[in-house]
């Protein structure tokens, strides 16, 4: 923060907060818009599956729904880890 | 042709039903055959906006169940010949309609030779607000200039084409516009309020029109009276002009600018 900044009488107003906010929000949210809803439930499924054979955290894998006019697409990506083999 | 308008908001407390009783009458008053469905089933108010809640007999339940005609359930609005209403049960809860049953009412009004027909629907997105909207050809989406109202209304949008009859046919979707209400542009003015351009630019909607924030719209309310009955409020004509401008006639949007107050008018100060 410079010393100029001290002396700005420029205060943000709400309204352009509000708008800031609910631009990232509903852009957000209409991503999530046309997506089946059983996908969180594949998701956990698909890690549990998964989770059996190899050793990978909630976080390492997504499932992503995309659509657009001529096919939908279901993506799945599993990030393995080094150590991923389980011994058994 | 009959013309189904849906209004809707997603969030309540918006004006909803204070909108679906103005524009019905609206309607009525331009001499068209008009009649108010109230969707909220268990919660009904629209009957007191109106001014007949003494005068409900039978509901729309009791029609979807063949308890009672639907000529019967219908009420005859006093101030105005072309409207009726038909109000929802107050004792039923809200899973007793069904979406055959909305469908004949509907299909029934048409055969009556209804122009219009505004459908009143409850807050939140169960299933009294799915069927008021699911036969809809337009959609009136009630916002306030405010964060929660404009992300439930997006919300709203989004059902409105995905889950409607239109929409399940693949028709023509659903026309939507966007009726902004208890605007106050001298807070929109000193960055306190979302403008009437920032709602429109988060949400794409077509604008029908501006309500403005009028102590005009609790007197009407009080005596049940819709609020366009009172010609010479600024909420009453902001109706009016919507009503019109839904209708094909070309107004002018006002209420967006401040009031200017009698040393304006002489200065011309903006």
């Amino acid at each position: 923060m410079s010393l100029l900044d001290y002396f700005k009488i420029t205060k943000v107003s709400s309204a352009s907060v509000a708008k800031e906010r609910l631009q990232i929000l509903v852009a957000h949210e209409r991503s999530f818009k046309n997506q089946p809803s059983y996908l969180p439930q594949l998701q956990k499924e698909l890690l549990q599956v998964i989770q059996k054979y190899v050793n990978v955290g909630q976080d390492s894998i997504s499932v992503n729904f995309e659509q657009d006019d001529h096919q939908e697409t279901l993506e799945v990506n599993i990030v393995l880890p080094d150590n991923h083999t389980k011994k058994s | 042709m009959t013309r189904i308008i849906v209004v809707t908001s997603g969030k309540g407390g918006v004006g909803k039903t204070t909108t679906s009783a103005a524009i019905a009458m609206g309607f009525a008053k331009k001499g068209h055959k008009t009649a108010v469905i109230d969707f909220d089933v268990g919660l009904r108010n629209l009957d007191l906006i109106m001014g007949c809640e003494r005068r409900v007999v039978y509901d729309i339940v009791n029609v979807i169940y063949g308890e009672a005609t639907l000529n019967q359930a219908l009420i005859r609005d006093k101030h105005c010949e072309q409207l009726y209403i038909l109000p929802a049960s107050q004792t039923r809860d809200k899973d007793a309609l069904s979406q055959e049953g909305v469908g004949q009412i509907l299909e029934e009004l048409a055969a009556k030779d209804f122009k219009y027909i505004v459908c009143d629907s409850p807050a939140g997105i169960e299933k009294g607000a799915h069927l008021a909207m699911y036969f809809a050809d337009d959609a009136f989406v009630v916002t306030n200039p405010e964060v929660a109202s404009v992300r439930d209304s997006d919300r709203m949008l989004g059902i409105l084409s995905s889950k409607s009859r239109r929409a399940e046919q693949n028709l023509e979707p659903i026309k939507e516009y966007l009726l902004l209400t208890r605007y106050a542009p001298e807070r929109v003015k000193i960055g306190e309020m979302l403008s009437v351009a920032d709602v429109q630019d988060i949400l794409s909607l077509h604008l029908l029109g501006v309500i403005p924030e009028s102590k005009s719209v609790l007197t009407a309310s009080n005596s049940g009276m819709p609020v366009i009955l009172d010609e010479k409020s600024d909420a009453g004509q902001a109706y009016a002009d919507i009503v019109a401008r839904y209708l094909g006639e070309d107004k002018p949007h006002r209420f967006i600018e401040e009031k200017k107050g009698l040393f304006g008018k002489f200065f011309g100060s903006k």
